[in-house]
């Protein structure tokens, strides 16, 4: 969520018991303040936390003029000094997954993983144990990388595209459709999944059959909806305090929560839990 | 080329009727299109043919717009429907209202003894170790709560915490009622139970039917004996729990949990739904629906972190000793508790917390209970079972005593299942402890001086790093040994009938021929 008006956005996803204590917001807002300055960054979100075992990990975003691309990642323990994260390569996110259990909260810890590998055949095979080691702050990077290609989500009409550049994406207030946008989802679209899209390039843009391409607007609805989601209901969609504030949470990152206040420009999101994914969704449903 | 500049103007063209679709829509409000408003406009001004048009075009249009007459009443009359928005917070608004009769300012009697908590000030206290919920949801809660306990004879309540679902949330109060004053829930067991009397009953009459028709063999299969239900205020069933799913709305009370449903609970792995009717589907089938379902995994949290500071909860000594063997299920407060340092509470040997809730045994129950003796009872009219081997009596199922520190829990998956943690690094002198456990994701507790108290805010299941997989289906049963005693005999060709024939015709003759020189001879004699 935006780190500007943190203190207030926070509130709203209390009821999903994330809390920043008085002495986290104070540094955080102080820390933040002179992070965005010194890195020239556009615009800073908090992202969350990653909680570990022994110590947690608070996670900040900056973002420069492109929001899919200029995009960074600091984590810290102690919200004053931050650390930035290596940028998530393919290789990083395949030996992520290795990794089993909790964070540890050592940035400099290692996980092990050994695999048993089986060389030539029939009688003359042997076995081979094959150790991969997996850094805590490049898994850390990974899953920070993963969850946002997952669930990382806008309520629809939140970002236009613009006819500069074909991938750049900025805030809509300039552009087309403001009265759309300023307004917010309404309390009967905000009900509907079809209403939120993933923050990430479009990947099932093929998928859409000719109807649906017929009735969508290229400069909104350049992201993927959350209706195409596999498996159905891998999103928790609740209303709270009536329709007050839509919310949702996502049950394949437990601790990834999203809010929305229908007839606002207010929208935010934030991840608190261990930083695993949870694997046995399908039988959970 | 030809090809691209027709494609070209084949788009141009695409484009051009595209554009006058979307400028011919019709608005919804007024009924105009903006194609035959520029028209007009357009036209007026050909025909006026006014100076600077570019400066008045505003004004034109405007006028334009207000010549047209449109009537400001909607034909269909406007009928809002009342958000859902408004419909809870007209059932919230009963919360902030004093109870009937009570508008006089009354002031309360300050020796009554309120069993509703102070929550505002443990919700102080979790929101220094970054944990609970909104302060307004806290007060809303703790209104709900007062709701519950002016209704209801309750010597203890506690906020319990909330369980997420996927179409709503659970908030949960933990409640002890006044001593004999749980009648109700009583009499609604005895009618229960006397329901399933009558079904069995009718069961046994469809047998007899069945068997005066034909004897069909029964199987000798008895299956293992039900567990019973500890009774309310022991073991598993200590408190009683009410559900709500938005403070204001009705206060559900949970069933008590059976054994059968807290070793199923094991076993399974689901969302909550957010409904307390909502079948549990999954296999092993679950005995219950999703009230039964939550209700096991309160019993579970609550067993595995329920936990106080070493020292605040005492063996009541006078009575224990009178009891027999078995763990002691009784505590009383310590009232000489001075408590304990904050920096001794966050050590990691964690030796200074004690859980203070029973550990539930792998039968369901947190006292055991022997199958064996049961067995006697019930089958002593059988004299086939006297016959069979008795079975061996059972090893008794033991866990860990009350009040057992935390330093003698299981390690989980190899990390420890306690993260203790400190809420201030900065002011380490007005800090308070915190405990999260990694077992039960978002149960936490905290305490500083004389207070504690547990929370749990989260989605009601057991940690676990590798993935959940269902029990295998059981082993498919073994067939039936075959021996020469059940084997069919093949049935015989027409030659060997025929040869069987030939052979009883040529005996039966060689009988007669004796029978006749037998009777020749008798005639001899």
């Amino acid at each position: 969520m935006d780190c500007q008006d943190l203190r207030l956005t926070i509130e709203y996803v209390g009821s999903s018991g994330i809390i920043l204590s008085s002495e986290q917001k104070a540094a955080l807002e102080t820390s933040l303040t002179i992070l965005k300055n010194n890195h020239k960054f556009d615009k800073t979100y908090f992202w969350g936390k990653i909680l570990g075992v022994k110590d947690d990990y608070f996670i900040a975003q900056g973002v420069g003029k492109n929001e899919f691309e200029d995009r960074k990642i600091l984590y810290s323990k102690n919200l004053v000094n931050w650390g930035l994260l290596p940028p998530a390569t393919p290789e990083m996110k395949e030996k992520a997954k290795l990794a089993k259990g909790r964070f540890t909260g050592d940035p400099s810890f290692e996980f092990e993983h050994t695999e048993i590998k089986k060389i030539g055949e029939g009688e003359e095979q042997t076995e081979e144990e094959e150790t991969v080691t997996i850094k805590e702050e490049e898994r850390l990077a990974a899953v920070i990388a993963e969850i946002d290609y997952d669930v990382r989500i806008i309520p629809r009409g939140a970002f236009v595209k613009t006819a500069k550049g074909s991938p750049s994406v900025h805030q809509p207030q300039i552009f087309m459709f403001p009265g759309y946008v300023v307004s917010g989802l309404s309390i009967s679209e905000a009900a509907k999944l079809c209403s939120y899209m993933h923050f990430r390039e479009a990947t099932k843009m093929h998928e859409q059959t000719l109807l649906e391409k017929a009735d969508m607007n290229p400069s909104i609805d350049f992201m993927d909806p959350l209706d195409k989601d596999i498996p159905k209901g891998s999103w928790s969609l609740q209303f709270e305090r009536g329709s007050a504030q839509v919310t949702l949470r996502s049950l394949s990152w437990q601790g990834y929560v999203f809010f929305h206040v229908p007839g606002t420009r207010r929208y935010g999101s934030i991840y608190v839990g261990s930083g695993e994914k949870n694997m046995d969704l399908p039988f959970m449903l | 080329m030809t090809d691209v500049t027709e494609n070209n103007e084949k788009n141009g063209s695409d484009q051009f009727t595209n554009a006058k679709s979307y400028l011919l829509q019709v608005s919804t409000k007024t009924g105009l299109s903006l194609y035959e408003h520029l028209a007009a406009v357009l036209s007026r001004i050909l025909d006026e043919r006014p100076k600077d048009v570019v400066d008045t075009f505003e004004d034109l249009s405007r006028d334009q717009k207000k010549a047209k007459f449109t009537s400001e009443v909607d034909t269909v009359q406007d009928k809002i429907d009342k958000s859902t928005e408004v419909a809870l917070a007209e059932i919230q608004e009963k919360l902030f209202s004093k109870g009937e009769g009570e508008d006089a300012e009354e002031i309360p009697e300050e020796d009554v003894e309120t069993p509703l908590p102070n929550l505002m000030e443990l919700c102080y206290y979790f929101e220094q170790a970054g944990v609970g919920l909104n302060r307004e949801e806290m007060v809303r809660i703790w209104l709900a709560l007062k709701n519950l306990v002016d209704n209801h004879p309750l010597q203890h309540v506690r906020f319990w915490g909330k369980i997420f679902g996927t179409e709503q949330n659970y908030i949960i109060a933990e409640v002890e009622y006044r001593e004999g004053e749980d009648e109700e829930e009583e009499e609604e067991e005895a009618e229960e139970t006397h329901e399933e009397d009558t079904t069995e009953k009718d069961n046994d009459d469809d047998e007899d039917e069945e068997n005066e028709e034909d004897d069909i063999p029964k199987p000798d299969y008895k299956p293992p004996p039900v567990v019973p239900k500890e009774e309310n205020r022991t073991g598993a069933n200590k408190k009683t729990y009410f559900i709500c799913n938005d403070p204001g709305k009705p206060w559900v009370k949970l069933p008590s949990v059976t054994p059968a449903q807290i070793s199923l609970a094991r076993k399974v792995k689901k969302f909550f739904t957010g409904r307390l009717d909502a079948p549990v589907v999954c296999y092993p089938p679950f005995p219950g629906n999703e009230a039964n379902y939550l209700r096991a995994q309160i019993a579970r949290v609550s067993a595995g972190t329920h936990i106080s500071p070493l020292g605040f909860y005492q063996f009541d000594e006078e009575e224990e000793e009178e009891e027999e063997g078995g763990g002691r299920d009784t505590f009383v407060e310590n009232l000489e508790f001075e408590g304990i340092p904050v920096r001794e509470l966050v050590d990691p040997s964690l030796s200074n917390w004690v859980h203070h809730v029973q550990h539930i045994l792998p039968q369901g129950r947190c006292q055991w209970w022997n199958p064996v003796q049961k067995n006697e009872d019930d089958f002593e009219d059988e004299e086939e079972d006297e016959e069979r081997e008795e079975p061996d009596e059972p090893e008794p199922e033991e866990g860990p005593p009350l009040l057992t520190p935390l330093s003698e829990d299981n390690e989980v998956d190899s990390m420890p299942p306690w993260t203790p943690k400190i809420s201030s690094k900065l002011v380490p002198q007005y800090a308070i402890s915190v405990m999260h456990s990694n077992l039960w994701p978002g149960a936490h507790a905290f305490a500083t001086e004389k207070k504690f108290e547990n929370v749990y805010i989260g989605w009601g299941h057991k940690y676990a790093s590798d993935n959940y997989s269902p029990p295998p289906v059981p082993a498919i049963q073994e067939e039936f040994s075959s021996g020469p005693e059940i084997t069919e005999t093949e049935d015989p060709t027409p030659e060997e009938e025929a040869a069987l024939r030939a052979a009883q015709q040529e005996a039966a003759e060689a009988a007669e021929e004796m029978e006749e020189g037998e009777e020749e001879e008798d005639e001899d004699d």
